[in-house]
């Protein structure tokens, strides 16, 4: 981060920057909506324990610098809303580990960012407190769920911003607002404190400007956490070392099924080009296929939704969150739920609820599971092959707010070319590779084997320095 | 395997949801046009392929049985919409 110099260099201390980072909330936030919940007081206060702590000669490269975070990461005392009603007054009383890990590396957090009601999106319009609008074109969505995350880097409030990605939730954002996101490998990241949306899915990644400053982040929440079983104990590289390398003898593999009818021709030209400027640079480029492609939005949904209606069982207004009174309690269940939670969130337990139900969970459930097998059977044998798999992050730029609101089948469409990699549990990153017709920002993602963050982030950088895309910033 | 209004209202009891006859009728819609578009997989042969469940190499992770500190009883109760003598309160459920 140049701004992490700067600071190193004394030339500016964590208050003055946290403060022009609050200012610039305070001018564009009206416009954006990329915030639930702003907390001023206590980033002022982690920034002034960043200044004592470097005064004290510490020099981490996150020490003082202002992030944002996805309001379904607990934070301690900050409320947590998921924004639902159902957790409207939810004050967590811990923090996530990734938020204890950032405020352990000394940074600022700015608030809390607006999403799909508990990670159920593509636009971010499903939130109970208003949509996020995309800084580029505030009539257009930032894309979702984790939109306010990917919003506020791209307004610039704070400098990275943690999401979490199910099936493309901090991709598909970062493509439509043009900026970087990375979803780690499954395992990769604690998951303690993340609130649950389909625990085989669920992945905490960064959001940022540079490839760089989304290194830095996935160096400070990268790592085994005893508190998440489902964390893996395996090394964690050091990934600043890894960027400027460059990307000779790099296998990079176009998989032919996702260029596909229906997506914007600006978008599969842009990520041609993209593959052709990485092979100028050295890397070699070859087709790949993965044929089991047609069948990952289904297998997505009947899974995703299953494990969302076990995790949301748990909110049943008892011991946090909205309750709506009833003379007895199975009413009372029945009624904090159906008013506490909004159209997506229903519909979706509905569907999960459906598929796990008797005399339907072997014909839905289990043959996803199994359709689950050769998808993830596809990447393994693409990646004997190649080092790196490109595609576009997602088929269109960003869409108009209401465009697909009122069509589940359109708005999940959205989601085609990334919920495959959370299927297989493998990492990807997408970063800004130009600009569609109408000047909105186009994503190529990159897709590597489990572990090999490294790989994606050494790419993708090599790519980000040889173009001037992530200088151009939207104006507000 | 079209749902119909009757299997929504059973879902629903499942899942703990008060629907309204709207909502019904929406969900009947909308929930086949998912499972319709789901139909796709049920062409597949699978019958020689095994679950996945999770993509991770892990079975059962253990850890060494000791007490560590964990939420006081005011910090659980800190969230709870009623409480009362440190308990979550509900309404009566046994007559």
């Amino acid at each position: 981060m140049d701004v992490a110099g700067r600071l190193r260099k004394k030339e500016l201390s964590s208050v003055e920057l946290t403060k022009a980072a609050l200012a610039r909330i305070d001018a564009a936030e009206p416009k954006v909506h990329a915030f639930v919940t702003v907390d001023p007081e206590g980033a002022l206060k982690a920034a002034a324990e960043a200044d004592a702590r470097r005064a004290k000669g510490e020099a981490g490269t996150l020490l003082g610098i202002p992030i944002a975070m996805k309001d379904n990461l607990s934070t301690k005392g900050l409320r947590t809303t998921c924004s639902s009603r159902m957790l409207e007054p939810y004050v967590p009383p811990f923090d996530a580990t990734v938020v204890s890990s950032l405020r352990a590396a000394g940074a600022v957090i700015l608030g809390k960012t607006n999403l799909d009601e508990f990670a159920m999106g593509s636009s971010t319009e499903n939130s109970a407190f208003g949509p996020t609008r995309n800084p580029w074109d505030t009539s257009r969505v930032p894309g979702g769920s984790s939109g306010g995350s990917a919003a506020s880097v791209a307004a610039g409030f704070g400098y990275g911003a943690l999401g979490s990605d199910t099936g493309g939730s901090i991709r598909q954002p970062a493509s439509l607002c043009g900026v970087v996101g990375l979803k780690p490998t499954y395992g990769r990241v604690s998951r303690y404190g993340l609130i649950a949306f389909a625990s085989s899915l669920d992945q905490v990644g960064p959001l940022a400007r540079t490839v760089a400053d989304a290194a830095a982040l996935s160096s400070a929440i990268d790592g085994h956490d005893p508190m998440d079983s489902t964390s893996v104990d395996a090394p964690v590289p050091d990934y600043a070392a890894l960027l400027g390398k460059g990307v000779r003898g790099l296998r990079v593999g176009l998989p032919k099924e996702y260029f596909v009818d229906g997506m914007d021709p600006k978008v599969a030209e842009a990520v041609r080009a993209a593959v052709a400027s990485l092979e100028a640079q050295g890397a070699s480029v070859r087709e790949v296929s993965l044929p089991h492609t047609p069948h990952c939005l289904s297998v997505y949904y009947l899974l995703a939704t299953a494990e969302a209606s076990s995790n949301l069982a748990r909110f049943d207004g008892v011991r946090y969150g909205f309750r709506a009174p009833a003379e007895s309690l199975v009413p009372q269940y029945m009624r904090t739920r159906a008013e506490g939670f909004g159209p997506e969130v229903k519909r979706r337990i509905m569907l999960g609820t459906y598929a796990l139900s008797s005399g339907y969970y072997d014909a839905y459930y289990k043959r996803a599971q199994q359709v689950r097998t050769l998808i993830v059977r596809d990447f393994e044998a693409a990646f004997r092959d190649v080092d790196v798999i490109a595609t576009p992050t997602s088929p269109t730029g960003a869409f108009r707010i209401g465009e697909k609101a009122d069509d589940p089948m359109t708005m999940y469409l959205s989601d085609i070319f990334t919920i495959s990699v959370n299927l297989a549990g493998v990492p990807a990153l997408s970063l800004p590779c130009g600009f569609d017709a109408a000047g909105l920002p186009i994503g190529l993602q990159l897709i590597g084997r489990a572990f090999e963050e490294g790989t994606l982030l050494s790419a993708a950088q090599a790519y980000e320095s040889a173009h001037d895309w992530k200088d151009r910033r939207p104006s507000l | 395997m079209a749902l119909s209004e009757k299997d929504v209202d059973h879902v629903a009891r499942l899942a703990r949801l008060e629907i309204s006859p709207e909502e019904r009728a929406r969900y009947v819609k909308q929930l086949n046009a998912i499972l319709g578009h789901a139909e796709d997989i049920a062409g597949l042969d699978v019958s020689q392929v095994p679950p996945t469940a999770h993509i991770l190499p892990l079975h059962n992770v253990w850890r060494e049985d000791e007490v560590h500190p964990g939420l006081t009883r005011d910090e659980a109760l800190a969230n709870a919409p009623d409480k009362a003598k440190g308990c979550f309160r509900v309404p009566k459920i046994i007559e």
